[in-house]
């Protein structure tokens, strides 16, 4: 039944902003009544089977199996090359845009393939929503930055898209920082509020989970820990993927820590990424069931 | 021994290499001196010729026999409409072609490289090629439009298109590709993502790029020579199929006349044509500094 909702929700469809977002809400709302167990955290919303991605030849990463559940942060980490962004963008299909990526393997988005016939790659993109390492606001103004999204999925009204601009800027933490400025060019903004900013963007076309590429690696240890405070406090309503490659931030953040490693194939020049082990952050730090992860938490890999 | 580094920090460089330092600043300095001095005088001597014809009147005659009432207007205008309709049409068709070799087309086809080699010789044909093109196949030929406005702005089409195709390429290639993944990533649509993204970011350089292409269908000769241009008209280009004359067609008749006068009326056409480049220049720097990103 849950299979089937979602179905309808994520098919090809260009409906109103509006509409669509109450759309999304009300499939979680009745997911909720028919599976009767109400918001409990856990529930898992997408899943990746094997997964393995190839660029032309080389196998890049494979034999990936990760849960990824509401209301948490789950933290992909591991040494350079080892291809968590790579699985990253799997999970909004950013990897299309690459000629030579290939994905093997399945990803389920509260069970639909994400890479399946019913599934619109635009439609995935602004449901699984995505932060880059470098923040990378467009050349326009604060507003427009934000108004961006929503208007690329219908035509709001101009109350509308003020509310919304309005509204996520706030989830941001940005709006007091900017509310007086918001037609100056998102470039006057700082490191860590242009960041905030692509947050606010990514979270106007009301994503269902948000991505994010080491978020903080361009980033000062102030901004770092407001993004960090943002991030706990939007988890409820948005579980959240992220990479990072600073231990610390994954053992602060992440209620699950997955942890890849990389190896040389047989034939292979190039080491290819595996997944070595996933499980909650607590034991992934205090007791790993690996060695290899217990190296690389101690320092003495990578 | 390496402990006892030299202390001194005087200059120990040889008399000989600071004497070729010099020489190589020197031929440098005397290199651009000889090209500023050689555009100085150019313009100075054509000022001075043509001062005494430099008025309204100029602009208000049209060309004639005689050097007491020869002007240029017809002429100008036939410049602008000529100039005017050739740069719409190939801005038009330069954006389309740069939006799809650029963002579209597999960069490592055979067909995209051998149609980027085509573009890049073909900014390099010499224009009166494209005027004996012109009149084959425009004036003559399939087309059959006669000497009209309409063959000279298709013709100076042809001839700045690959220009301007190059220079929007390289405006939409520095777009950085950050800018796409941000609007990809909330959803947008290739079309959407190249429409409100990256052509608006764009636009600085495929203006520039353009304007500078107009300037040089402005200052050309060669191929309208073929294309009728070269005539006494007297009454300004009313539409595409209207007869014409422009600008540097212009000065090259008055400047082979006879009578010493019309050298005058010569020089200060050419001094009309250097005020118009000089602007269509200034407004692509403006253009360009002001649409300048830091990314």
């Amino acid at each position: 039944m849950m299979v089937e909702e979602s179905k309808d929700a994520l098919a090809v469809s260009a409906p109103e902003t509006n509409a669509s977002t109450t759309s999304v809400r009300d499939v979680n709302v009745r997911i909720d009544v028919q599976s009767g167990d109400g918001r409990t955290a856990g529930e898992m919303i997408m899943e990746s089977v094997d997964l393995q991605v190839h660029y032309g030849d080389f196998l890049a990463v494979r034999d990936v199996n990760l849960k990824i559940h509401r209301d948490e942060i789950t933290a992909l980490i591991g040494p350079s090359g080892c291809g968590k962004s790579t699985i990253l963008r799997c999970f909004n299909r950013m990897n299309d845009l690459i000629p030579t990526a290939k994905v093997g393997g399945k990803i389920y988005y509260r069970g639909i393939d994400l890479y399946g016939p019913e599934a619109n790659a635009g439609e995935v993109r602004r449901r699984i929503g995505m932060v880059f390492q470098k923040p990378n606001p467009f050349p326009k103004s604060i507003y427009e930055n934000v108004a961006f999204g929503p208007r690329v999925h219908g035509k709001p009204s101009r109350a509308e898209t003020d509310d919304l601009v309005e509204r996520s800027l706030r989830r941001a933490a940005l709006w007091e920082e900017v509310k007086d400025r918001l037609k100056q060019s998102a470039f006057s903004l700082s490191g860590g509020q242009q960041q905030r900013l692509c947050i606010a963007r990514a979270l106007a076309v009301d994503p269902d989970v948000l991505l994010m590429d080491e978020p903080c690696s361009a980033l000062d240890p102030i901004a770092t820990a407001r993004i960090e405070d943002l991030m706990h406090e939007i988890k409820s309503q948005y579980p959240i993927v992220i990479v990072t490659h600073n231990m610390q931030q994954a053992a602060r953040v992440s209620d699950r820590t997955a942890f890849f490693n990389t190896e040389i194939g047989a034939n292979a020049t190039r080491p290819t990424g595996v997944l070595v082990e996933y499980d909650q952050t607590r034991k992934i730090f205090s007791a790993p069931a690996d060695e290899r992860t217990e190296q690389y938490i101690s320092g003495r890999m990578g | 021994m390496s402990l006892t580094k030299a202390a001194s920090l005087q200059d120990t460089t040889s008399t000989a290499r600071k004497l070729r330092d010099r020489a190589f600043l020197g031929t440098l300095w005397l290199a651009t001196l000889i090209a500023l001095l050689t555009l100085i005088v150019l313009v100075f001597t054509t000022f001075v010729d043509g001062r005494g014809k430099l008025n309204l009147d100029l602009l208000r005659n049209f060309p004639s026999p005689f050097p007491e009432d020869a002007g240029i207007q017809s002429a100008l205008f036939g410049s602008l409409w000529v100039v005017l309709t050739s740069g719409i049409l190939s801005l038009f068709f330069a954006i389309g072609s740069a939006i799809y070799l650029e963002e579209f087309a597999n960069p490592n086809s055979r067909v995209q490289r051998l149609i980027t080699l085509n573009i890049q010789t073909l900014a390099g044909v010499p224009s009166i090629v494209y005027g004996v093109l012109g009149l084959a196949f425009v004036v003559r030929g399939p087309l059959g439009w006669g000497f009209t406005v309409g063959s000279a702005s298709v013709v100076l089409t042809m001839m700045v298109l690959p220009m301007m195709i190059v220079a929007s390429r390289e405006a939409l290639k520095a777009v950085p590709p950050s800018l796409r993944e941000g609007a990809y990533a909330l959803g947008a649509t290739r079309w959407q993502t190249i429409s409100k993204q990256v052509l608006p970011a764009a636009t600085g350089g495929i203006a520039t790029g353009s304007i500078l292409g107009v300037s040089r269908a402005l200052g050309e000769s060669a191929p309208l020579i073929l294309l009728g241009a070269l005539a006494y008209v007297s009454s300004n280009p009313s539409g595409f199929d209207s007869d014409y004359t422009v600008l540097p067609l212009l000065i090259f008749k008055y400047a082979t006349e006879a009578q010493e006068e019309f050298r005058a009326v010569g020089a200060a056409a050419i001094i009309v044509l250097l005020v118009l480049l000089v602007a269509l220049n200034l407004l692509a720097i403006v253009i360009r500094d002001k649409t300048r990103k830091s990314w």
